[in-house]
């Protein structure tokens, strides 16, 4: 029973299982997200996949939407592991700080993502299992200028990331510590 | 008798002066002109559009059609196609790149008379930093007094344009364009 508790909720050494779970499923849909993005934009319009590379990726960001509510609820309730002792202060605000802004980067990249699609005034289906409900602002050109902060939000993202993982591997293979393995031992 | 000197004085400037073609403010505040657009999709269907903002005037007097012009400025972002996503990527520099070219302007340089109401106005048509002749196939189609102490007159037009005329990163072919302009007289 004790065990089980351990095993899913986060405790002072590290993450829980849900915790690495939600982690590891952000990344690779951010990274996801990110690539088909990058690549979607440029599509011919006699691309056969014109249509549907959107659909997905608009899906996929409004599904993670959901995921990073609940990530956050998550972390409200199971807590977070405690420093670790041998960081720096200023490794230890460092971190926090970047935890902060990774989560308000994602949030600013994927509602003007939302805010894009919405700008249609129709409901944006998500991979045809629901129909999500349009958000339209009281600004003319909703899609040109949340475009735009979608655009800069996702290059922040991807800069913010690899800072956060650079700064992982480091704590891994510097200095040796415990940081990587909180979020990746089974 | 300040007044009835001015009436007579104006009375008499109508009578002696030549024929002076009226000015006429387009009513686009009561959004009683429109420039539209069609174009082919894939060659199966029409797609129609507009563009919601844009101001202009014109001169017209029935008795004297060749001296008639009308200048037409339009707000290149306002285009609208009834679907955010694909107005977003017209704006964009694959198309109109309105960020770069806000405007898009009418002169005329030439309007004949071509009997039974109908005009053919000949003049420059400005889009995308590249001006070319443009032709509007013109029928008046009334002109009079209004309920609210106005004057007005109106006409409709036609004109195609080709996309490949004004240098844009993509080119899906011809434009109709289908113009409605009620003017109020000054």
């Amino acid at each position: 029973m004790i065990r089980n508790k351990l095993l899913w909720k986060n405790n002072q050494q590290q993450y829980g299982l849900l915790g690495k779970f939600l982690h590891w499923l952000s990344a690779l849909a951010v990274l996801t997200l990110f690539a088909s993005g990058y690549w979607m934009v440029e599509l011919d319009y006699s691309s056969q996949w014109y249509q549907t590379a959107p659909h997905w990726h608009e899906s996929i960001g409004i599904l993670l939407i959901a995921v990073t509510l609940f990530r956050l609820f998550w972390r409200g309730i199971a807590g977070s592991p405690a420093a670790i002792t041998s960081h720096s202060l200023v490794e230890k605000k460092a971190s926090a700080t970047m935890i902060v802004f990774l989560y308000f980067v994602l949030f600013s990249v994927l509602i003007s993502g939302f805010l894009i699609s919405s700008a249609n005034e129709q409901a944006i289906a998500v991979f045809d299992w629901f129909k999500v409900t349009p958000v339209v602002l009281a600004i003319k050109n909703q899609e040109d200028i949340t475009g735009l902060v979608h655009y800069y939000a996702a290059y922040a993202i991807i800069i913010f990331a690899l800072l956060h993982a650079v700064a992982a591997l480091k704590h891994h293979f510097i200095d040796k510590d415990n940081t990587l393995k909180r979020m990746t031992k089974l | 008798m300040k007044k009835i000197l001015l009436a007579s004085a104006l009375l008499t400037s109508s009578v002696l002066m030549p024929v002076v073609a009226a000015d006429y403010v387009i009513d686009t505040k009561g959004a009683h002109a429109s420039i539209n657009f069609q174009a082919s999709h894939l060659g199966y269907s029409v797609l129609a559009g507009r563009f919601n903002e844009f101001s202009g005037n014109f001169s017209y007097d029935k008795d004297n059609i060749a001296a008639s012009k009308v200048t037409v400025t339009i707000d290149t972002s306002s285009f609208d196609s009834n679907h955010a996503k694909r107005d977003k990527h017209v704006r964009s520099d694959d198309f109109l790149d309105v960020s770069k070219y806000a405007q898009a302007t009418f002169v005329s340089n030439k309007v004949e008379d071509k009997g039974n109401g109908k005009l053919t106005i000949t003049g420059d048509f400005t889009m995308h930093g590249v001006s070319k002749p443009l032709i509007i196939d013109a029928v008046k189609i009334g002109e009079g007094s209004d309920p609210w102490g106005g004057y007005r007159a109106g006409f409709s037009g036609t004109a195609t344009i080709a996309m490949a005329d004004f240098g844009f990163k993509k080119d899906f072919g011809k434009v109709d364009l289908i113009l409605h302009i009620e003017g109020i007289r000054q």
